[in-house]
């Protein structure tokens, strides 16, 4: 019991490795991948003393159960959930010592979809391409937790934290995101561009990695007409031909032939990680930085 | 069409779309235009003149992502003369293939010719990966003349096995992995077309120029 890994006793609803992704390979057809609330995954990494590259686990509304093989330290964060050690209540938002062999639970999240682990050393199962996280898209990386699984633990450098509890941002009531326009927005009437921006749309469950879909009006094309492949970044609101904008997350296709009417900016994607189905969403348009 | 959003246009017809606050979509009037531009780029990149994190080429467009000032880079390449068609210095990756598929009778019924000839032309065909997409190292080849396009299977396949060579529109491409898939398959290779434990990764990178092989003849 003294080898550095972790027993995964309950994988829970989907639990996925990710850390900071695979930038640079877009062009052979790679997502980047990562954690979908990358800021979260930096700071429960900096909570516990790993460099912000560290592999960290990310849970789906209802977290998951480990073990670990070794005393470890483990700080969760993202969506506010219970967080036990053998039963015992300990703190969420903060490193916690987790005894060689004790049980350590994360419960279902009272708010917020999208939890993280982070344990001290690091996830360090073999990274593809340079990066651990798991491609839910392309199959890349480790396959998503299952119960039994046993997952290794890099070796712990620095060891101490540097801060002891953060605030996070509270899981949002309404997603707003803002938005800069095009670059298809001419391919809409003028009536869908003013829906887009004033509408309510509400966050569907069929959202994933992949991408954050909305239930609401629909927006209509100035032209019929089929836009050759093209290539799409992180937060591209691509309409597909229901009309329902899709927000595209980590996990997004690299080419993509529907037409993008507005790119959300990167700060606002980690509240559409974290906006459970049923959530009121308004894109908002802002200028150009 | 108008751009609406900060479009900056060339004289060449190359068109700048902003995309994002650090992004760039830059769209040629042609799918060549679009590879010779790609080259270009991957030029300065190695040169050490232009710092992105991403240089996508597609159809015709090449998208760069992660810049430090897209603005003054639309205004800098549309102002700027298209680049010229590269010179092919590049080897070409042969690829030993049977043609065996299961539409190629539904495909030499749209050329208007016998399965034995639409092979011939197939593999005397020389192909370029105007680019990559779909999945890891599913490359669109380009090389057919117009033609010869055919349009997707009308239902796509539930599982289209590793290997298949297939034809969708102007391109043709080969299964990395089994997945679901509506292009019209042809044949079948045995090359290995994505190993993310070999450098590189992809058989086939953008710009790379291919040839189909059929087994049995070298």
């Amino acid at each position: 019991m003294t080898d550095r890994a972790l027993l995964v006793v309950r994988a829970g609803a989907l639990t996925t490795v990710q850390d900071l992704g695979r930038p640079g390979y877009a062009h052979l057809g790679v997502p980047l991948s990562g954690a979908l609330d990358a800021p979260t995954a930096a700071l429960v990494n900096r909570l516990v003393g790993n460099p912000a590259k560290a592999a960290v686990l990310e849970t789906t509304l209802d977290g998951c159960t480990l073990r670990p093989r070794c005393a470890v330290a483990v700080a969760v964060g993202g969506a506010p959930c219970p967080v036990t050690v053998d039963g015992r209540p300990v703190a969420w938002g903060a490193a916690v010592r987790v005894p060689a062999g004790a049980l350590l639970d994360i419960g279902t999240a009272v708010s917020g979809v999208r939890g993280y682990v982070a344990v001290s050393g690091g996830v360090a199962v073999e990274p593809v391409l340079g990066s651990r996280s798991t491609d839910l898209l392309s199959g890349l990386g480790p396959p998503p937790l299952a119960d039994g699984a046993v997952l290794p633990l890099g070796n712990v450098i620095g060891g101490h934290a540097r801060v002891d509890v953060v605030p996070q941002p509270a899981p949002p009531a309404e997603l707003v995101l803002r938005v800069t326009m095009g670059p298809r927005d001419d391919w809409f009437t003028p009536a869908a561009l003013r829906a887009f921006t004033t509408s309510t749309y509400r966050v569907s469950s069929a959202s994933n990695r992949i991408g954050l879909r909305t239930e609401g009006p629909s927006l209509e094309r100035a032209f019929s007409g089929e836009l050759p492949s093209e290539g799409m970044v992180l937060g591209a609101v691509q309409v597909p031909p229901d009309g329902r904008p899709v927000v595209f997350l980590a996990d997004h296709p690299t080419t993509g032939g529907y037409p993008v009417i507005a790119v959300v900016r990167t700060p606002d994607l980690r509240a559409a990680a974290q906006a459970t189905p049923g959530t009121p969403v308004r894109f908002v348009s802002v200028r150009r930085r | 069409m108008k751009g609406t959003s900060g479009t900056t246009s060339g004289t060449s017809g190359m068109r700048a779309l902003p995309v994002g606050d650090d992004a760039l979509l830059v769209e040629l009037p042609s799918g060549e235009q679009a590879q010779a531009l790609h080259a270009e780029l991957l030029r300065r990149r190695a040169e050490g003149t232009l710092a992105v994190r991403e240089i996508v080429p597609a159809a015709r467009t090449v998208l760069l992502d992660g810049l430090a000032d897209p603005v003054r880079l639309a205004s800098e390449l549309t102002a700027s003369d298209m680049p010229p068609a590269l010179p092919e210095t590049q080897e070409i990756i042969e690829l030993r293939v049977r043609y065996d598929g299961p539409d190629l009778a539904d495909v030499a019924a749209l050329w208007g010719m016998s399965e034995q000839e639409v092979a011939r032309i197939h593999a005397d065909t020389e192909f370029r990966v105007a680019f990559c997409g779909f999945a890891p190292g599913f490359g669109y080849l380009t090389g057919l003349p117009e033609r010869y396009h055919v349009p997707r299977r009308a239902t796509p396949r539930t599982s289209v096995p590793a290997g298949a060579v297939g034809l969708a529109g102007p391109y043709t491409g080969v299964y990395p992995r089994s997945s679901p898939g509506g292009w019209q398959l042809i044949g079948t290779t045995d090359a290995v077309l994505w190993d993310h434990a070999r450098v590189p990764a992809a058989l086939l990178a953008p710009g790379t120029r291919v040839r189909f092989v059929p087994v049995g003849r070298r």
